[in-house]
């Protein structure tokens, strides 16, 4: 069970404690730790029916945990909390959920209605201004795209001024200028000091995104930034591409080099462990050009957050459940 | 349903009847409907013969009677049986129950948008029956026996009572149902019954009078009391996001060894003290 204290000495905005939630036999998710700080934009990735959503319903008050305990915006999670944290937090289930008879004004209205939002009015406009809805406030909602529905539901979140909001999988089914327009929208939420609690499945979006990422399979398998995680998992390496291929490249990679092992990948590639990359290159170099090989290029070997996760789900035997 | 906010309520209430007007269903239900149970009572008061005997024209205005209360009793079911149901079709469910809004202010706003234009149509069938019998019935006693008072006090305490009811069967089931259509069903038919109620009255096998009003009239109040209670208690949002309420079944001996204590406040014991 990964769990990482955050220093920054401000109180966190969310705190879970050994949180878990069962379904008569089945288990949702179980022994959940983990905290997110204040301003923090906080991916929580896993495979289906890991729990993610379940998660965010129960920390959005829906549901009630079976055993644990969390503190969402400062205030302890029980039925007696529910109405005062659904104050402070907003939630953007993975499907907008608008009312599609109603127009996009109509749909804020209605929410800040219910938030008890006073001066609703430039609340309403400084929203739709943020996801740059303003032109198209008086249309019907069943009217819109799936992208400009997820705009309305973000400018829906944004309504209340939340101090954590709850994104589910905001990206899903959009194209791709849709999902970079909503990516842009939550970039703007970071620098706007929100906390973002923020489920996909889109490892990329997450790494782009996300300041820490956790990755759940009903059990939390690991929490950290995207390259700590990477330095967690994998060992650092070197990618090199010679013209020809080398006649004896063992005598070429070795210890007074710096490479632990290597192995070929194509006619001319080869990727080499090495401790450390960065110190590794400038030797792998100079031995490479003593061989009289022609370096075409030599370079530290990326592991992406793709790697960590498909590395962490396909050792666990439930994943993709 | 304590600490309702007012603001919240219309808020609810305020949707409802937007979503109303641009349902054609609902308008459909809510003009057509109406006027289709009309057509019976009118012709019905009107066949009355200027020889009829006075006991014979009671029996004719008490079936009237009865069919003019069929109207409250079965539009808001239908609409009612849309309430939660349809909320989950469009899957504004979720989004909606994440607000701070409460359950009291959701039920009391959707019944509220839903109550006060079937008990108006109501009247309004009631009173545009008077004027019809006024200028078209043959029997002069028609128009009497419609107006007497304790008439009046019956259709106008009736009307709202069997809607409440209504409202409270249809959300029952709309919380339940999964499909529109059924919900509808079931509400429609579940909204039938107290009209047994005023059915003694409209066939005389009680007689109508203030009293006997008033007494029925207390009578549906305390079935509609009863019924709220059930609809709110259903009202769980764990149950209408989920289809189940497993946190309360799943007691601490579920729990496995080493996890932790059971979070306060959502046991069974203290069901009910939180608003869901």
């Amino acid at each position: 069970m990964a769990r990482e204290p955050l220093t920054d000495g401000a109180a966190p905005a969310l705190v879970v404690s050994h949180l878990t939630k069962r379904f008569g036999d089945r288990t949702a998710f179980e022994d959940v730790s983990f905290e997110v700080a204040r301003g923090e934009v906080f991916g929580f990735l896993g495979p289906n029916g890991a729990g993610k959503t379940t998660t965010v319903r129960t920390l959005g008050t829906l549901i009630a945990p079976t055993s644990g305990s969390a503190v969402v915006a400062g205030i302890p999670l029980s039925a007696a909390t529910g109405a005062e944290i659904r104050q402070l937090i907003s939630v953007m289930p993975e499907n907008p959920g608008l009312y599609l008879r109603l127009t996009v004004q109509e749909n804020l209205e209605l929410f800040a209605g219910l938030y008890g939002l006073a001066s609703a009015g430039p609340r309403i406009a400084h929203a739709l201004e943020v996801v740059n809805l303003e032109r198209r406030s008086r249309d019907l909602c069943r009217s819109l795209s799936k992208g400009l529905r997820q705009r309305v539901g973000l400018a829906r979140a944004l309504l209340s001024d939340p101090t954590i909001m709850f994104l589910d999988e905001p990206t899903s089914g959009l194209d791709p200028v849709a999902a970079r327009e909503v990516h842009e929208l939550i970039d703007g939420l970071r620098q706007r000091g929100v906390t973002v609690f923020l489920t996909t499945h889109r490892l990329e979006e997450a790494e782009r995104l996300c300041d820490r990422v956790a990755i759940l399979n009903t059990r939390l398998r690991i929490i950290g930034r995207p390259n700590e995680l990477r330095a967690r998992l994998f060992r650092g390496a070197l990618e090199v591409e010679t013209a020809a291929p080398l006649p004896t490249p063992e005598t070429v990679f070795n210890d007074e080099a710096g490479v632990e092992e290597w192995h070929a990948q194509g006619t001319a590639s080869y990727v080499l462990s090495v401790t450390d990359p960065r110190g590794a290159a400038p030797k792998v170099t100079r031995a490479l050009v003593a061989a009289g090989a022609d370096v075409v290029s030599i370079a530290e070997a990326r592991h992406s957050l793709e790697d960590v996760y498909l590395q962490l789900v396909d050792e666990d035997p439930e994943a993709g459940g | 349903m304590i600490g309702l906010d007012m603001g919240r309520l219309t808020a609810v209430a305020r949707k409802e009847v937007r979503e109303y007007r641009r349902t054609p269903f609902i308008i459909g239900a809510m003009t057509v409907l109406p006027f289709f149970f009309m057509v019976e009572p009118v012709l019905t008061i009107f066949a009355i013969g200027t020889t009829v005997k006075s006991a014979s024209v009671a029996k004719g205005v008490g079936v009237t009677f009865l069919l003019l209360l069929i109207v409250p009793a079965i539009i808001p079911a239908t609409v009612a049986a849309y309430s939660v149901v349809g909320e989950r079709d469009q899957g504004t469910l979720e989004p909606l129950l994440t607000t701070p809004v409460r359950r009291g202010e959701i039920l009391i706003g959707k019944a509220l948008a839903c109550v006060v234009p079937s008990v108006g149509i109501a009247y309004f069938l009631f009173a545009l029956v008077v004027v019809l019998a006024h200028f078209f019935a043959q029997n002069p006693i028609v128009v009497t026996t419609l107006t007497d008072g304790s008439h009046i006090l019956a259709q106008a305490l009736f009307a709202p009572l069997l809607a409440i009811w209504s409202i409270g069967v249809g959300t029952a089931v709309s919380a339940r149902a999964s499909d529109v259509r059924i919900a509808q069903q079931l509400g429609t038919m579940a909204s039938l019954p107290p009209l047994a109620v005023t059915a003694l009255v409209a066939f005389q096998i009680v007689p109508i009078g203030v009293w006997t009003a008033v007494g029925f009239g207390l009578g549906l109040l305390v079935i509609d009391i009863a019924m709220w209670r059930v609809v709110a208690a259903m009202f769980d949002r764990e149950r209408l996001i989920t289809g189940s309420r497993a946190a309360r079944r799943v007691g601490a001996a579920a729990a496995p060894a080493g996890t932790v204590r059971r979070i306060q406040g959502y046991g069974g014991a203290d069901h009910g003290r939180g608003d869901t």
